[in-house]
């Protein structure tokens, strides 16, 4: 008599508390391992490439907030810079200034909600570290609450620069912030870095090799926890990012505990860009002139910027009317999704959740 | 030969006095409908606020809308003017972006301070131009209009919470 | 002895009553404390709005839960299904019947293999999760319901072990003997003892770092998922009961139950004091620490606690036999404690797991 056994396929469906959105995973599963698994998403298809035809160039801005959610800054940055690109427009320094600001106060927030429901997923289920991660961000928030008025769809970036000036109660505040924020990782680490547990289920698991990365198109923490020093704002630098001096985390094998570790670094690189930042502001005016309604020249123009999750790309094609022809959006987290399938096969239910939920992703990207 | 030891607990040892210290930290609640934040004086608050005096009917925030929201009527008037007859907005679609405000040349429309606008029926939430006005609970709030914003209380910032505990409730 | 009038009946009668109601209101007073007690190590307040303090938020969960619909799968086991709900409380309540609040009191007083019939009968709870797990009709219950068999059996071995270390120092399996015998706490005289206990009867009640029966974010709720309403209310007394008698036996079996400085009255108020230390300590645990994959779980049970906790009862037992278990044991079982721990911890494996698959 022998031992016969039938993998069977479980639907992780739609409404799941640890699938980040609404994502559906079809994974087959013999026993407990995995081994099959099959992405279906979809489900937050909005529609705003098209939209963004009939829109003018300005109007796009709310639009471009509502992809990426947690990380509505930059993806108004990569917008405002493709169609600058497209129609030459220069921008002021103490605009170029403030964008950098804000983008870097945006990777740190962004960063803490991924680390903070990574941690989640992986089981501390009464929350606790993303509680801590909250508290940190509540900072950031109520300091872009100080700026532009909302507290997560911006909408602050303009054409030519940003829309407002900072307030004067700002720059303490943002002083007082950045100060504290390395302690505050210290302290962190100590709760987590260690932990024998998180090493246990974390070291090892769902490792991206160097070449499969880098044939998938991964970009962001994904790709730099294999092993491959690529950033944007160092390989194809835009704004003012080469005033600056910070170094580019990666990791060594490419597993989810490097994933994390690149995340925790890339907080602190962030930092330290922020203390220069602040330093070197400049003053000046924070937008450049510009018509009431932009009639680009004819052309296209591809501009892209190193969100907190890989690459995010804007590609507009004009036909100098009021409102873009096309414009497509390379969103970094629906190509590193591609790479998900070869990461989870082999191991466990529990990996997968967790291999899943260390590549980080929003589905307002994925979906569009 | 020396014998190392590492992942002996040491780890789990640090996260649980981690976790000790934390509880002789203030809390960081606030207890919503007795004490309240005070939200930015740049706050795009979830209502829309209209001057009559200042409107002349132009339709710049209309035009500015990405969605069409704000609808606008206006008839010739007598001293060579538009006279505003319907100014309705539709505060259910609006996704209180502030580009109507932003574009307004005549600084006739504000964003609104408050934000516990919720109402029980979808059609009490298009707003027609008698329920735009100000009045003493719609009060304007300061973005993108600098001489408003001026006169507005500071922001209470979660940086400036004292960290002691005291109060345990 | 029997209590009021010396009468079988009245006994029982009242006693029945008593452990009910401590049952009730101290599952109740558990799910507060809980609540409340997550909050200053999140920074946060606890629910405070049912009732001055939110004492009454247990009474107002308890109304929440039976007013809702009760609602089987439509091609789940029915009888199964409703059995398995109230299986799953029945250990709990047969434990709590043996343990004494007071010297000799209890419902069954002085039962002379106390120890014995506690571990028998905890054994019983596996049946009634795997029951449950199985009767839904629902693929995330029955991988939760796979998980069950494998983990709670496996505990069940190092929590024994690590009792045996108790009993052969005091001699007795009678819970009452236990806690009179030695004049020094048995978590003293073998720590070892009382962290694979403490550890054993984490991953017995699901709880803490051990709960990936019910994992809430892979497993939707696991072997719960399918139930709601007064079953559920079933479950989740179960389940707060199960960490009550845990912590009760705990308490009595370590930190020797109701005896306290002050006079004799009062031994119940001690009693519940050092029920609420355990319990306070399981918290601890499971708010800051994630969650362990089911083969580093089996592996942890197996590889870890169950050679430590042998070795603890072999040094337990050559203490006994040949000096009594004098006070300056202490000492030792602390060294040869650490010293496991230390050499237990070269056998920590990292991540791996990963199984071939032919695609």
């Amino acid at each position: 008599m022998e031992l016969r056994t039938e993998p069977f396929v479980l639907n992780m469906g739609p409404q799941h508390p640890s699938t980040h959105g609404v994502f559906r995973m079809r994974v087959t599963f013999d026993g407990e391992v995995v081994v099959d698994m099959e992405p279906i998403f979809g489900y937050l298809h909005r529609g705003i490439e098209k939209l963004a035809e009939t829109r003018t160039y300005t109007q796009v801005i709310p639009l471009t907030d509502r992809l990426d959610y947690l990380a509505s800054m930059t993806n108004n940055h990569a917008y405002v810079l493709a169609v600058e690109k497209l129609a030459g427009i220069p921008v002021p320094e103490r605009a170029e200034y403030l964008r950098v600001i804000m983008d870097e106060l945006m990777r740190i927030s962004s960063h803490l909600m991924a680390v903070g429901f990574f941690l989640n997923d992986l089981g501390c289920s009464v929350y606790t570290p993303l509680l801590y991660m909250y508290r940190e961000r509540e900072k950031i928030l109520d300091l872009f609450e100080m700026v532009c008025g909302q507290r997560l769809t911006y909408n602050y970036m303009r054409i030519g620069g940003v829309s407002h000036d900072i307030p004067e109660e700002f720059m303490p505040a943002l002083k007082k912030f950045v100060a504290e924020m390395p302690s505050f990782i210290d302290e962190y680490d100590q709760l987590l870095a260690e932990n024998e547990i998180l090493l246990a289920r974390t070291k090892g698991v769902g490792i991206l090799p160097r070449e499969l990365a880098i044939n998938a198109s991964a970009s962001g923490p994904v790709l730099r926890a294999s092993g491959i020093k690529w950033d944007i704002r160092k390989k194809d630098p835009y704004s003012v990012y080469e005033r600056f001096d910070f170094e580019i985390p990666t990791g060594k094998v490419g597993d989810t505990y490097d994933r994390y570790r690149v995340r925790i670094q890339e907080m602190r690189q962030s930092a330290h860009i922020l203390e220069q930042a602040i330093e070197q502001l400049p003053s000046g005016e924070v937008q450049s002139k510009m018509p009431h309604l932009l009639h680009p020249p004819v052309g296209e123009a591809y501009g892209h910027i190193e969100a907190p999750r890989g690459e995010l790309g804007f590609y507009l094609v004009s036909d100098n009317s009021i409102a873009p022809y096309r414009c497509h959006i390379r969103a970094p987290t629906l190509i590193n999704l591609t790479a998900l399938r070869d990461m989870v096969i082999g191991w466990k239910l529990a990996d997968a959740i967790i291999i899943f939920g260390s590549i980080d992703i929003i589905l307002g990207e994925v979906d569009r | 030969m020396k014998l190392e030891f590492e992942r002996y607990g040491k780890g789990l040892a640090k996260g649980m006095t981690l976790t000790f210290r934390h509880v002789f930290r203030r809390p960081i609640t606030t207890q919503y409908p007795e004490q309240r934040l005070i939200p930015s004086r740049r706050f795009r608050g979830y209502e829309l606020i209209w001057y009559k005096n200042r409107c002349t009917g132009c339709g710049t925030c209309a035009k500015s809308c990405l969605q069409g929201n704000i609808e606008i009527v206006t008839s010739k008037g007598t001293e060579n003017n538009y006279v505003v007859e319907k100014f309705e907005v539709d505060t259910g679609r609006c996704i209180f972006c502030g580009l109507c405000v932003e574009a307004c040349p005549y600084e006739a429309l504000f964003m609104g301070k408050a934000y516990e606008r919720a109402s029980y029926r979808r059609g009490q939430l298009v707003l027609s131009k008698e329920q735009l006005e100000l009045s003493a609970e719609r009060q304007p709030s300061g973005y993108a209009r600098p001489k408003v914003e001026a006169l507005l209380p500071k922001q209470t910032l979660l940086l400036e919470r004292p960290r002691r505990r005291w109060g345990w409730h | 002895m029997l209590w009021p009038l010396d009468n079988y009946w009245a006994h029982f009668g009242v006693f029945t009553v008593i452990v009910l109601g401590f049952f009730l209101i101290g599952v109740m007073a558990f799910t507060y404390v809980e609540r409340r007690g997550f909050g200053p190590f999140q920074l946060r307040l606890g629910p405070n709005r049912a009732g001055p303090f939110g004492v009454l938020q247990p009474v107002a969960d308890a109304i929440k839960v039976l007013l809702k619909e009760d609602i089987v799968p439509a091609r789940a086991d029915k009888w199964v299904h409703w059995l398995a709900s109230v299986i799953v409380l029945l250990p709990v309540l047969l434990i709590l019947a043996v343990i004494p609040f007071h010297k000799g009191h209890g419902l069954i007083p002085d039962l002379n293999i106390g120890i014995l019939y506690v571990v028998a009968v905890s054994a019983l709870g596996v049946m009634g999760i795997f029951m449950a797990g199985w009767a839904s009709n629902n693929k995330y219950s029955l991988i939760a319901a796979m998980r069950v068999v494998a983990t709670m059996v496996s505990y069940e071995i190092p929590l024994v072990l690590s009792i045996i270390g108790v009993v052969l120092i005091s001699g007795s399996l009678s819970l009452n003997d236990i806690v009179e015998g030695h004049t020094i706490p048995f978590f003293l005289l073998t720590p070892l003892g009382f962290l694979v206990f403490l550890l054993s009867a984490m991953a017995e009640i699901n709880r803490g770092p051990f709960d990936l029966l019910e994992a809430d974010s892979e497993l939707v709720a696991g072997f719960h998922t399918e139930y709601s309403g007064m079953k559920f209310a079933l479950f989740y007394l179960a389940e707060y009961g199960h960490a009550l008698a845990m912590s009760a036996i705990a308490a009595t079996l370590f930190f020797r139950g109701w005896v306290g400085p002050g006079s004799e009255y009062i031994g119940v108020l001690w009693f519940l004091v050092k029920m609420l230390f355990i319990f306070i300590l399981l918290i601890w645990m499971r708010v800051t620490f994630p969650r362990l994959r089911i083969d580093q779980l089996m592996g942890f049970a197996w590889k870890c606690l169950f050679p430590l906790a042998l070795i603890n009862l072999l040094i337990v037992g050559v203490e006994v036999v040949a000096w009594e278990a004098p006070w300056w044991i202490i000492f030792v079982n602390f060294a040869v404690a650490g010293g496991l721990i230390l050499l237990w911890s070269r056998f920590f494996k990292l991540g791996g797991g990963r199984v071939e698959v032919r695609v």
